[in-house]
């Protein structure tokens, strides 16, 4: 296994900053859904450090300010109900105003309830009908092969979307095709909408079926900033297709939302919103250093 | 075993996938930025003589419908210009949501082949047989639905598809089509039907092999006196709404004729067209509201329906509408 190399870019934010934008991102995340009254906070939340560490820790090369390049690397959200995290890191990173994060799922938004391409800036694939990210990141992977660019597809899958049969006909197909460019995560929070993943339809040992799709794989702790870090360095220099199996946590980063199913897909109250906001300040809200304050 | 016992005085081209299949080789030769994708069925749908040619820009992905056409999403928003290919049936409902999420809903810029469309599939029986493909692919908003009548026209439509910036569905037949066409027609554009044979008596709209049918019902027809206009409805969507409005004021009634279910594909957009600017007695040429079986094509044709006798029927049955309406009046 190869180590930390410099494949990743220069604008690599330090751990300590990329663990405060995390729950920055997370703050964005409360406040969108709250004013929204609707949403999926848990899986959002679950995926906050991976999601964190693809735009501000060097792994996706991209410039917000030309969202249309056509080198730069892509990230596909295939567990479309988490893009409210998605568009926080969008925003901060610059692709559009965190200002306009008020307008989720309302009319005329560009920021729709779950990812489409080309309406807002940043976002690669239609997803949310689940099962289909992993596919589209082939076409791009193939595409980028045909081109000779050395362009990173990274598609961040839901662990119940693993039930979906698609997801392995992509994954067999990755084993046998083997892009060197593409890397799939799994953000494995154990909870679908109905339960939990064990009790619906099982996925354990996940690891092992990706192993035997002949994909490269490791386990890592979701939440932990380094460990992240390192398993996307990993992933980005192997050699064909990897997957990172990250351990996670529905909800977390919000006491009282942390391993409560309950909050797969319900909104907080003005009341919670204001206790999860007070605790996401508590613990790194506030590296933006702007001292502005775009929640009303 | 041939189909020419079911269309006299028409020469038997090949069919429309053999076509398909030089069409897409030679489009290779023209633009590098097309990328083949065929899941399995490459020796039938005849992608392979665009493989051959290019296996670089080819690719079986196995028995995959869905991830094929996940994968063509992909492939378009990195700026290349996938053709797809499978069976009808196969890639459009078994990639349905695919359709509808990484290509329609995006407008990525994918073309699609289905080949082995209608009953005239013939033996394989229902499984293989597509009758449902040309509605579930007129559902998807901003795709284009072409089914080309003979080899020539989809050469013709095979090119056009390359040319439209946004997503092309081609419904292809496995049988040898009858001729329609002395060459590849010059004015083909999606949208813009063809119209074959002029009359002023009732108006028969038609594609695929339904094509050749008409031809043979015009002249059956014209033997006795009743000239129908034959027009080739080769796009379904986007329909032909001034030529279909045309024929309705000018020949005051019309049939359409397809090889496929009754609902939601060209009887339906003729007949929304119709409705809406200039209501005429309509009559319906289709495999009706079920499913055929296994057979030889031509027998299974005859038995449901999909032939020039059936059109000379249908053009009876709505005169005599028409004339009964007037006889009210």
């Amino acid at each position: 296994m190869s180590t930390a190399t410099a494949t990743t870019s220069a604008s690599a934010e330090s751990l300590e900053r990329l663990r405060a934008r995390a729950n920055t991102l997370r703050r964005h995340v409360i406040d969108m859904l709250a004013i929204a009254e609707s949403g999926h906070p848990g899986g959002s939340l679950s995926a906050a450090e991976v999601v964190t560490a693809l735009y501000f820790g060097g792994f996706l090369r991209h410039d917000p300010r030309r969202p249309d390049w056509p080198d730069r690397d892509r990230f596909i959200l295939s567990k479309g109900h988490g893009v409210p995290i998605q568009y926080a890191a969008l925003a901060e990173a610059g692709y559009f105003p965190v200002a306009e994060l008020r307008t989720l799922r309302q009319v005329d938004s560009r920021l729709q309830g779950h990812p489409v391409a080309g309406t807002a800036p940043g976002i690669e694939a239609s997803t949310g009908s689940l099962g289909q990210g992993l596919s589209i990141g082939l076409g791009m992977a193939m595409a980028a092969a045909l081109d000779g660019a050395d362009r990173r597809i990274f598609v961040l899958l839901g662990d119940g979307e693993c039930q979906e049969g698609q997801v392995w006909e992509a994954a067999l197909s990755g084993g046998h095709q083997r892009p060197d460019n593409l890397v799939a995560i799994i953000d494995y929070n154990k909870f679908q909408l109905d339960g939990a993943v064990e009790d619906i339809l099982g996925l354990s040992p996940l690891a092992e079926k990706w192993r035997a799709m002949t994909w490269a794989v490791r386990e890592i702790d979701g939440h932990d900033m380094s460990e992240v870090v390192d398993g996307l360095t990993w992933a980005v220099d192997h050699d064909g297709p990897a997957c990172l199996v990250a351990h996670t946590v529905k909800g977390h980063g919000v006491s009282f939302m942390a391993g409560d199913n309950h909050w797969h897909g319900v909104a907080p109250s003005a009341e919670e919103r204001a206790r999860a906001v007070d605790e996401l300040k508590s613990n790194g809200y506030g590296f933006r250093g702007t001292g502005e304050e775009v929640w009303p | 075993m041939s189909l020419a016992p079911l269309y006299p005085g028409l020469e038997m081209g090949r069919a429309t996938r053999d076509a398909y299949g030089e069409a897409l080789r030679a489009l290779g030769e023209e633009h590098e930025d097309i990328v083949v994708l065929d899941a399995d069925l490459a020796k039938s749908t005849r992608s392979w003589k665009f493989g051959e040619k290019f296996p670089d820009r080819f690719l079986n992905v196995g028995i995959q419908e869905a991830n094929m056409v996940g994968m063509a999403g992909g492939l378009a928003s990195s700026g290349k210009v996938p053709f797809i290919s499978s069976f009808a049936c196969f890639v459009i409902l078994k990639g349905f949501d695919q359709l509808r999420m990484a290509v329609a809903y995006p407008g990525a810029n994918v073309k699609i082949s289905g080949s082995h469309g209608g009953v005239s599939v013939g033996e394989d029986g229902v499984s293989q047989q597509s009758v449902e493909d040309v509605a579930l692919a007129c559902a998807l908003p901003g795709m284009v639905v072409c089914v080309p009548s003979d080899e020539r026209l989809t050469l013709a439509a095979v090119r056009a598809a390359y040319r439209h910036q946004g997503p092309v569905y081609i419904r292809t037949g496995r049988a040898p089509a009858p001729l329609v066409y002395e060459r590849e027609p010059e004015d083909f554009g999606f949208g813009r039907a063809l119209r074959i044979r002029e009359g002023d008596a009732v108006t028969v709209i038609a594609n695929g092999m339904l094509v050749g049918a008409a031809l043979v019902a015009h002249e059956r027809l014209a033997a006795e006196g009743v000239a129908i206009r034959v027009l080739d409805m080769h796009t379904v969507k986007p329909v032909d709404i001034e030529e279909i409005q045309s024929a309705a004021r000018e020949t005051g009634a019309i049939v359409t004729a397809e090889e496929h279910l009754y609902s939601g594909a060209l009887g339906a957009a003729v007949a929304q067209a119709v409705s809406r600017t200039h209501p005429v007695p309509m009559e319906y040429v289709s495999l009706g509201d079920t499913y055929a079986e296994s057979g030889i094509a031509q027998d299974l044709l005859v038995k449901y329906g999909l032939t020039a006798d059936a059109i000379v029927e249908a053009v009876r049955r709505v005169l005599a509408r028409r004339e009964a309406a007037a006889a009210a009046l």
